[in-house]
């Protein structure tokens, strides 16, 4: 297996015309950093697009920073945080949990993979900040959808479908995102001690408040004791984390108001930015169940209100350990290795407890052979699943960009 | 502005598609009577009339599955309308197409506090969900200014935005699932009460499509809860640079306003004719800044946004101490269209972005170009976002003044484009800058926007002749020319 590393868009080109010629598939990456996210492709070539790299444009009073598409994410982060400001879907590291090193991470891969931390309950995920791009699709066209400027109408919004796409639909090579600026302050409230069902009733009432919220989190017992943060490492039980952001005045307003108002629930806590930072940082990148890495790893996006349910469900008769964020939206869970026969089992278990109230399961890490094994991504219906193959017809109508990565001849 | 011409064979079915309709919509669903078809020949864009074949009105989703079914397999164009409010002519009948009305959605299904959300037929009106909820303290955040009247269905297929979308998101950044019928009858579901998509996101692609791809049946909406309190500012200026200089230096603060909007001094004369905002008359712009939230916050930033606006030479500078103040503000910028309706007998709204430091260059392109095609033109501006909304004053009963007001129209547009921005940031394409795509994409980025078209609807039956300037075959678009195979750049490192 050759890995091309195309210098510019029309390498790209060069390359995808040449897979297609040769009907060679290739395994489009942007550093790498999320390689073993998603079903073991069969791919014959590399198509390595960090060699694409740069902010090509950054201005801050416009709320917009253009960068090829292998950017590390380090190096974007670094530019926002020198003007104030962040990319506000707060992008996962997903590197840790998936085995490598931190910091690792592309511009295009965070948006490629939609990636979206705790603040998508207030912010959005990548796809709600994909302001354009330019990609090369599976028949070696160069396209370019979106703009540079936030508020855009013009034709289909492409950006979303490739947000998500794992580079089954294009090979971006440069990209647009919306930045906006870095809160002032963080305030970060937490209760001590709830089962995940009071849990589940204090994030909701924290999200049904008009505090602006944009994190609710709940770790429960045995998932604390790694966090570096030690109200949280030494609260001896379970902590329901919630976060506020903004002005001073404000932030310091509205964390007391919440305090008070979760008050009858549980004794709280106030952490200050510093401290915020650092928790929601580890809440972001699977901290808590990074620590295991012979365990599999599952990420779960149900309605808020049912999440402790799911995850009860699901956790019935398995040794599970998961935490929820999204205010109860989004379970992290995992699942000791296994054998092929249980891990089946388990396997079903989580498809199953989705049934009742919908949502999506996408199983993160696992080893290659449990991936092939089973549907990493929700299966869909017959009639999503016949259009999801059409729209991959008409981006790369003869598979040659990370086929089946996402679903079976897709 | 030329639609495709019309299928004879079609047309010459027309009695007996209008009884296959009325087969699968029984009662007065299906409106075949020209004096009846009268009301849907236009939307929002009133300078394009066209009288449908034959408008029909279903109730249910299984309805709309098999009208679709019907369209699809005997080659029916259709046209999908929800309150008919588009500026962009989105909802502009099709001689031999049949009209889709979607008004008989109209019920609201669930409100789910809960999980933030409710469950709605396109047909509710977008303010009608906020009605549904506010009683909890709850709201739907995008705003269009239409809001009485137009719908969520037609607000999915737009993309629609408002005055408050800088800080709360388009209509894309507030959906949670939907329920959309294809042109093959196949009923699908997207999404639920849950974030994000399990696959490719086709709630945001169908979002913004103008129904082009699907026919919307059901929308699940984010809901948010109310800020505690919002206060306006008033800000005059002596020009419009330091008006936009100012808006630059709040967002370069880290402040990110409700909402803040812009006007130039015909907006302002006119609106402050027609409704006594107690606007200033002796400036070139005009900002109203919106900030929402804790009283402690908003009382906050007023006083950070105050000091900013005189650093930048604010002339006349107030600041809403009551409700009735707020909405005193705002009385005057919302009134701007029916008050420049009120001083020319025709306007045509236009909706470009451009990066916001572009503004003066803009504006003052804009006054060339209005010497040149001797019309006037009032600027209101999302201010934020650099979205513009000029105005075009003409009168439609003075030979040629409609075409040059198109013209001046096309021309703004192109200057958006040239200087980085874009055609549409809220109204759409539609049939009215169909023909200036040619401008913002090439051929390739447009093929490649057909072929997702052709992935949904592979006949081009639903509203064809809206966005897209040139309609190719679906077979010509997916033929590919395979180049042989030598392996690339050979010189480059491989591991």
């Amino acid at each position: 297996m050759a890995t091309l590393k195309p210098e510019t868009p029309e390498q790209v080109v060069e390359a995808v015309t040449w897979a297609v010629a040769e009907e060679t598939p290739l395994e489009v990456i942007g550093r790498g950093s999320k390689r073993t996210l998603g079903r073991p492709a069969q791919v014959g070539n590399g198509l390595d697009l960090s060699s694409l790299s740069g902010i090509t444009l950054y201005e801050p009073e416009e709320l917009v920073i253009s960068a090829r598409a292998g950017t590390p994410m380090a190096e974007i982060e670094a530019a926002l945080t020198a003007k104030n400001q962040m990319l506000a879907f707060e992008p996962s590291d997903l590197g840790p949990l998936l085995g490598g090193a931190p910091g690792m991470g592309s511009i295009g891969g965070a948006l490629a993979c939609n990636l979206a931390g705790p603040r998508r309950i207030k912010a959005g995920a990548a796809r709600d900040h994909f302001l354009g791009a330019h990609s090369v699709s599976g028949r070696g066209e160069v396209f370019k959808t979106g703009g540079r400027v936030v508020k855009n109408v013009t034709g289909y919004d492409l950006c979303k479908l490739l947000a998500g796409s794992y580079g089954t639909l294009g090979a971006m090579t440069d990209v647009t995102v919306k930045a906006l600026p870095a809160p002032e302050k963080t305030r970060t409230v937490l209760l001590f001690g709830l089962d995940d069902a009071a849990a589940s009733r204090a994030m909701t009432r924290a999200m049904q408040s008009a505090h602006e919220v944009s994190g609710a989190a709940h770790l429960p017992a045995g998932l604390t004791t790694g966090s570096a943060v030690s109200y949280v490492a030494k609260a001896g039980g379970a902590v329901t984390a919630i976060r506020v952001e903004g002005p001073g005045p404000s932030v310091e307003h509205r964390a007391a108001a919440l305090r008070r108002e979760l008050a009858d629930l549980a004794e709280t806590e106030e952490l200050h930015s510093m401290n915020s930072a650092k928790l929601w940082a580890e809440l972001r990148d699977v901290g808590p169940l990074a620590a295991e890495p012979a365990h599999l790893v599952w990420k779960i996006s149900v309605p808020p209100a049912s999440g402790a349910g799911v995850a009860a469900r699901i956790a019935h008769g398995h040794d599970a350990r998961y935490f929820f964020d999204w205010g109860g939206g989004l379970i992290w869970l995992a699942l000791p290795a296994s054998d092929a026969p249980a891990f089946e089992g388990r396997h079903a278990a989580v498809r199953a407890a989705l049934k009742d109230c919908g949502g999506h399961a996408t199983l993160i890490r696992a080893p290659e052979d449990l991936r092939a094994q089973v549907p990493v991504f929700q299966p869909q219906d017959p009639g999503n699943a016949a259009l999801t193959k059409r729209v991959k017809d008409s981006f790369d109508p003869r598979r040659v960009l990370n086929p089946g990565r996402m679903y079976a001849g897709v | 502005m030329r639609m495709p011409d019309p299928d004879l064979a079609v047309l010459g079915r027309r009695a007996e598609i209008a009884a296959a309709l009325g087969r699968i919509v029984p009662g007065e669903g299906v409106i075949a009577e020209v004096d009846e078809l009268k009301a849907y020949e236009s939307d929002g864009l009133t300078a394009y009339r066209q009288l449908p074949m034959i408008a029909v009105l279903p109730e249910t989703t299984d309805q709309v599955s098999q009208i679709l079914k019907y369209c699809q397999e005997n080659g029916v164009k259709v046209v999908p309308r929800g309150a008919g409010t588009s500026l962009s002519g989105g909802a502009l009948p099709l001689a031999d197409g049949i009209l889709l009305a979607m008004g008989k959605f109209n019920r609201i299904l669930e409100v789910d506090l809960d999980n933030r959300c409710a469950v709605v037929q396109p047909g509710v009106t977008n303010l009608g969900v906020t009605k549904a909820v506010e009683h909890a303290g709850f709201y739907y955040a995008p705003d269009p200014s239409s809001q009485i009247a137009c719908t969520i269905g037609g607000n999915v297929a737009e993309n629609s935005g408002g005055v408050h979308c800088l800080k709360y998101g388009l209509t894309t950044n507030n959906l949670l699932g939907l329920e959309a019928v294809l042109i093959d009858g196949t009923v699908l579901r997207i999404g639920g009460k849950h974030l994000d998509s399990e696959a490719y996101d086709m709630l945001g692609l169908l979002t913004g499509s103008e129904g082009l791809l699907a026919v919307v049946t059901e929308v699940t909406v984010r809901l948010l809860k109310k800020p505690e309190t919002a206060r306006a500012l008033l800000f005059g200026f002596p020009t419009s640079e330091q008006a936009g200089d100012c808006v630059a230096a709040i967002i370069g603060a880290g402040i990110i306003p409700g909402g803040m909007e812009m006007m130039d001094k015909p907006a302002i004369h006119a609106a402050e004719a027609f409704v006594n905002a107690g606007y200033p008359l002796d400036v070139e712009a005009l900002l109203i800044v919106e900030l929402d939230g804790p009283h402690v916050e908003v009382d906050y930033l007023v006083a950070q946004i105050t000091e900013i606006a005189t650093a930048n030479g604010v002339l006349t500078s107030r600041v809403s101490t009551n409700e009735e103040e707020r909405l005193n503000f705002w009385a005057g910028r919302k009134a701007a269209f029916p008050a420049v309706g009120r001083i020319s007998p025709d306007y045509y709204c236009m909706d470009g972005t451009i990066p916001r430091h572009k503004l003066p260059l803009v504006l003052r392109r804009m006054r060339e170009m209005s010497e040149k095609y001797a019309l006037r033109v009032a600027n209101v501006f999302h201010a934020g976002d650099g979205n513009l909304h000029p105005l075009i004053l003409y009168d439609a009963n003075e030979p040629g003044e409609l075409e040059r007001a198109e013209d001046f129209g096309s021309d703004i547009l192109k200057l958006c484009v040239e200087v980085g921005g874009v055609l549409t940031g809220e109204h759409g394409v539609g049939v009215e800058k169909r023909d200036l795509m040619g401008t913002m994409f090439t051929e390739a980025d447009l093929n490649q926007q057909q072929r997702v078209k052709c992935a949904f609807d592979p006949a081009s039956l639903l509203n064809p002749g809206k966005m897209f300037p040139e309609l190719h075959r679906c077979a010509e678009l997916g033929r590919m020319h395979i180049h042989g195979g030598k392996m690339p750049f050979p010189d480059l490192p491989r591991f």
